[in-house]
């Protein structure tokens, strides 16, 4: 007998209404259940940070949260960064003008914790920037581009460019 | 599903917690889930209940006295970390607090969580035991209070009955000008540390030590008190002798072997960041911090 509850969760300012077995990981709840895919799924115990999304604005790892734990919460995805008319989040355009991705499976936890450091650094340090991706794994493009992206989007964000 | 199956409770009162815990068998508290969800994931545990103690009133929140800072055991992480409150009564805290994961899993890793889940490397637990902590327990019989130096029967193991519940934790205060210092050693940024040292130091006018409270991580199977070299430094200046006569104390204690590091390996590192950490903590009390 699987334990199930109704939930809504309001992603990306829809609120949604599901019954989803409470075992259910907020991430295969963002994926399988909404078709929301842009989070991706990689290691599933909340270490390579590929999943994060924002839950009431804050920085967390949805393969390792309920999705049931998120039922009256709002949550953030990667899917939620751009504008409606598909203008790119400043994070978003600077990691296209400095090489911040390659294969793109990091990008949206890379996304999700860099524009939550942001709202609460915004003149980062390159070593401040360095420390906040040091829980997000990137395997191909190498940290550099993804760095200067994000010394390049906080500096776009302040409007002193 | 990456977890085995389990009867979710989201209880809303610490008795109804309590409560559940008397009635169920096979039950894990799911705190922050920083820990404990890899683990479910992993299927390492495979609860019949996880009770969540997200949704119970009363169980976060910092309290300050002028003795003491009681802290709720569902308090974040990251609100300890961000609170100026932290930063001036339990400078040690702050200071650790910045070694625990990474921003994004102490977004939802508690203090309690950390406590309860007891990894030798762990932070906190070492933060704890500096500040001679009390923890409070609760369950269907009442409420106990447990010292910290009582708190770890072994290795990630506290003294907390399958029907209790860890509910705040007071840290007494130090109310002399003292200096601090919390440093550690690991592969990577946000790792668990091969090896931590965390201290206290408070010095006279001419510069001597007039009290001190040294706490190693990750080297033995929970946090370490390193009272004989405490009882050491007393009356000394923070000087060669001094700090090797300290490092000496470390060598009796079984150090945790592991596949990647060696007790001895750890011992010596626990040795080099002991002498940092009591020079760091020297001068940061001749700076005069405020108590």
């Amino acid at each position: 007998m699987t334990d199930r509850r109704r939930i809504t969760v309001t992603v990306n300012g829809t609120p949604h209404t599901h019954e989803v077995e409470t075992r259910r990981t907020l991430g295969d709840f963002l994926r399988r259940d909404l078709g929301l895919t842009g989070t991706h799924l990689a290691c599933e115990h909340g270490v390579c940070g590929a999943c994060t999304v924002h839950l009431d604005g804050e920085a967390v790892r949805s393969c390792i949260l309920f999705a049931v734990q998120a039922d009256g919460a709002a949550v953030t995805t990667v899917e939620g960064l751009a504008a409606a008319d598909g203008t790119l989040h400043p994070v978003q355009e600077a990691f296209r003008e400095h090489h911040g991705l390659q294969c793109g499976y990091c990008t949206p936890g890379m996304l999700m914790s860099i524009t939550a450091f942001l709202k609460d650094t915004p003149m980062p340090t390159e070593r401040e920037a360095r420390e906040a991706i040091s829980g997000n794994l990137c395997r191909c493009t190498g940290y550099q581009g993804i760095v200067r992206a994000t010394l390049a989007a906080a500096e776009r964000m302040r409007g002193d460019r | 599903m990456k977890p085995a199956a389990f009867t979710y409770h989201d209880p809303r009162t610490v008795a109804d917690a309590a409560a559940l815990l008397g009635r169920l068998e096979n039950t894990k508290l799911l705190a922050g889930g920083q820990s404990l969800g890899p683990m479910l994931n992993f299927r390492f545990v495979m609860p019949d209940h996880v009770i969540d103690l997200n949704r119970v009133d009363g169980l976060a929140g910092i309290a300050i006295t002028d003795t003491s800072v009681e802290i709720g055991a569902m308090t974040r992480q990251r609100l300890l970390e961000r609170s100026p409150e932290i930063a001036r009564t339990l400078p040690v805290m702050a200071a650790a607090l910045r070694h625990v994961g990474h921003f994004q899993t102490r977004n939802r890793g508690t203090l309690g969580g950390s406590l309860c889940h007891l990894d030798p490397a762990a932070e906190l637990p070492g933060v704890c035991a500096l500040y001679d902590a009390h923890l409070a327990v609760s369950g269907a019989r009442g409420e106990r209070t447990i010292p910290m130096a009582g708190w770890a029967q072994g290795y990630m193991t506290p003294d907390v009955a399958a029907d209790e519940l860890l509910s705040r934790v007071t840290l007494t205060r130090w109310r002399e000008p003292h200096g601090h210092a919390f440093l550690e050693f690991a592969r990577r940024h946000g790792d668990f540390a091969i090896a931590g040292v965390g201290c206290l130091l408070a010095l006279d006018a001419g510069a001597r030590v007039t009290r001190a409270a040294i706490v190693l991580i990750g080297v033995t199977s929970a946090p370490l008190r390193l009272a004989a070299a405490e009882r050491l430094l007393v009356g000394q200046p923070v000087d060669d002798s001094a700090v090797a006569a300290a490092v000496a104390e470390i060598a009796p204690h079984d150090a945790i072997d592991d596949a990647h590091v060696s007790g001895a390996y750890r011992k010596r590192i626990a040795g080099v960041l002991l002498g940092r950490a009591l020079r760091a903590a020297a001068t940061n009390a001749r700076q005069g911090h405020p108590a």
